[in-house]
C-alpha cells in the first residue's frame, strides 16, 4: 500500500487570496425560490462564497498570493528552483499555467514548472510530489500554487450543485530544513466512480461542440445543466466519503504509530457541513482542533485545506505544531496526511 | 432489525414532515419535503443506526418506506 515518509522538508510559509465578491448563499436565488434556498444553504452550512469575475483566472488569485508570500518572506525569486501549479481550472488547454506563473513571478528560467490536475485531494498530492522532488537535495525552494474557480464551473440553474463552491488561490513555499519533523502520506485511487463527480464535454473524449453547450439535461428534481458544466452524485460522494475517509485516516495514524490527540488540528476538505460534521462525528475528533472556513467561503476544492490554514490557524502555529490532513474528491481520489510545521509563517489575505 | 424502529429513524430525517405522516406504505419520493438532501441524511443515518452502506441507486429504486427497510436489511 501506498504510504509515504519524509523528513527534513515542509511548508515554512502559506499565503491567499480570495476574490472581493461575496456572495450571500440565502440571497442566491435567481433560480429557485428563498424558502428552497433556506431549506438547501442550512443544511449544507454554506453561508458566503466568493466569485472570482469573468476577468479573474485560478492563476491570477494565486499570482496575488505568491507576490504576497514572496515579499513578507523576503524570498530570493532566483532561489526558486520548482513550481507546481495545482488546479483543475486552468487558464488554457495549453500552455501548463505553471509556465505562464514562473514568467509573471519573475522566477527564472531555471526554474522547474509544471500542473498538477487532480481535484479536491490534490494539495495533499502536491504537496507529497514537492517533498519528494525537495528531499533530492539538489532544490533550494519549491512554490506550491493551488488556485481554483469552481464558481464557473457548475450551473446555477442545478440546486445539487449551485450553492456549494466557491473561489480562491494559495501559495506555499517548501524548504528543507532539520527542523521538520516526519511527514507521512497516504494517497488513493478509485476509477470505478470516476461518474460520481464530472464534467464530460471539453475534453478530447467528447469534444466542445454546439451540443455540449446546450443546457440540454433535466434531471428528475428540474436541475439544468449542460454537458460543459460539472455535476455530481452527492448521494454517492457521500456515501464514499463516509466510508473511505474514516479508514484511511485510522490506517496512517496506526501505521505511524501516531496517538490522535497528540497532534494539534485536524484539517478537512471543506466539502460542505452536512459532510463533514458527520465525518468528525464518525471519527470521534475534538472538535476544537478542527478548524473550518465551509461557513464563509464554501467548497474551494483543492484550494480548501491550506486555505482554511490561512484563515483560521494564523497566530496559532508558532514552533512546532503537526496536523492531519485530510482531503477527498473528484475521481474518485483521497489523501490522509501527518505534517509538521516549525514557525509557520501566513500571511494576511488578500482580496482581489 | 424492526420495521417500527426503521419507520421511526426515517421519520427523524424530516424536519417539516410530521412523523404520523410517515408509514410503511408511505411513497416517500412524493412527500413533499423529499429531496436529494434528505436522500443524504436517510443515508447517514443507515450508516450510524445499521452500519450499512445504502447507494443512491437503493433509494431511488426503493418506493415505499417498507422497501428501503428491506433493502437495508438484505444488506445486513
Amino acid at each position: 500500500m501506498a504510504l509515504m515518509n519524509f523528513s527534513g522538508v515542509g511548508i515554512s510559509a502559506l499565503s491567499a487570496a480570495i476574490p472581493k465578491k461575496v456572495i450571500n448563499n440565502y440571497e442566491y436565488t435567481a433560480f429557485f425560490d428563498k424558502e428552497q434556498v433556506r431549506q438547501v444553504v442550512d443544511k449544507i452550512g454554506i453561508y458566503e462564497r466568493r466569485f472570482a469575475d469573468e476577468n479573474t483566472c485560478s492563476s491570477d488569485l494565486c499570482y496575488a498570493a505568491a507576490e504576497k508570500l514572496l515579499a513578507d518572506n523576503n524570498v530570493d525569486r532566483s532561489e526558486i528552483d520548482l513550481l507546481v501549479f495545482i488546479s483543475q481550472t486552468p487558464d488554457y488547454r495549453m500552455p501548463a499555467t505553471s509556465v505562464i506563473l514562473q514568467e509573471r513571478l519573475g522566477l527564472p528560467k531555471s526554474t522547474i514548472a509544471f500542473d498538477i490536475t487532480l481535484g479536491c485531494s490534490a494539495f495533499i498530492y502536491g504537496m507529497s510530489v514537492v517533498f519528494s522532488m525537495m528531499s533530492t537535495g539538489c532544490l533550494r525552494k519549491a512554490l506550491i500554487l493551488d488556485g481554483e474557480t469552481r464558481s464557473k464551473v457548475y450551473s446555477p440553474k442545478d440546486r445539487r450543485t449551485a450553492f456549494l463552491f466557491g473561489d480562491g488561490g494559495v501559495a506555499a513555499l517548501v524548504e528543507n530544513s532539520d527542523k521538520f519533523g516526519a511527514s507521512h502520506f497516504s494517497l488513493n485511487s478509485d476509477g470505478s466512480l470516476e461518474d460520481l463527480i464530472k464534467i464530460k464535454a471539453g475534453g478530447y473524449r467528447y469534444p466542445s461542440s454546439f451540443e455540449s453547450v446546450k443546457e440540454s439535461i433535466v434531471d428528475e428534481y428540474g436541475n439544468i445543466r449542460s454537458d460543459e458544466q460539472g455535476y455530481m452524485n452527492g448521494a454517492d460522494v457521500f456515501n464514499f466519503v463516509i466510508v473511505e475517509i474514516p479508514k484511511d485516516i485510522k490506517k496512517l495514524l496506526s501505521q505511524t504509530n501516531t496517538d490522535v490527540s497528540a497532534l494539534d488540528y485536524y484539517v478537512f476538505h471543506q466539502a460542505n457541513n452536512f459532510i463533514n460534521s458527520y465525518l468528525i462525528k464518525k471519527l470521534k475528533l475534538d472538535k476544537d482542533k478542527i478548524p473550518s472556513t465551509i461557513a464563509k467561503y464554501g467548497n474551494t476544492s483543492s484550494v480548501s485545506v491550506p486555505l482554511t490554514i490561512v484563515d483560521r490557524l494564523k497566530g496559532n502555529m508558532d514552533g512546532n505544531k503537526r496536523l492531519l490532513l485530510s482531503a477527498f474528491g473528484v475521481g474518485m481520489t483521497w489523501a490522509t496526511a501527518i505534517v509538521p510545521f516549525h514557525d509557520l509563517r501566513i500571511s494576511d489575505i488578500v482580496e482581489v | 432489525m424492526e420495521l417500527k424502529d426503521f419507520i421511526e429513524n426515517f421519520a427523524n430525517q424530516f424536519d417539516d414532515t410530521d412523523a404520523s405522516e410517515i408509514t410503511a406504505t408511505t411513497v416517500f419520493h412524493d412527500l413533499e419535503e423529499w429531496s436529494s438532501l434528505t436522500a443524504l441524511s436517510v443515508i447517514g443515518m443507515v450508516d450510524e443506526e445499521y452500519d450499512i452502506t445504502l447507494k443512491g441507486a437503493d433509494i431511488n429504486d426503493a418506493v415505499t418506506v417498507e422497501d428501503l427497510f428491506n433493502t437495508v436489511k438484505a444488506k445486513a
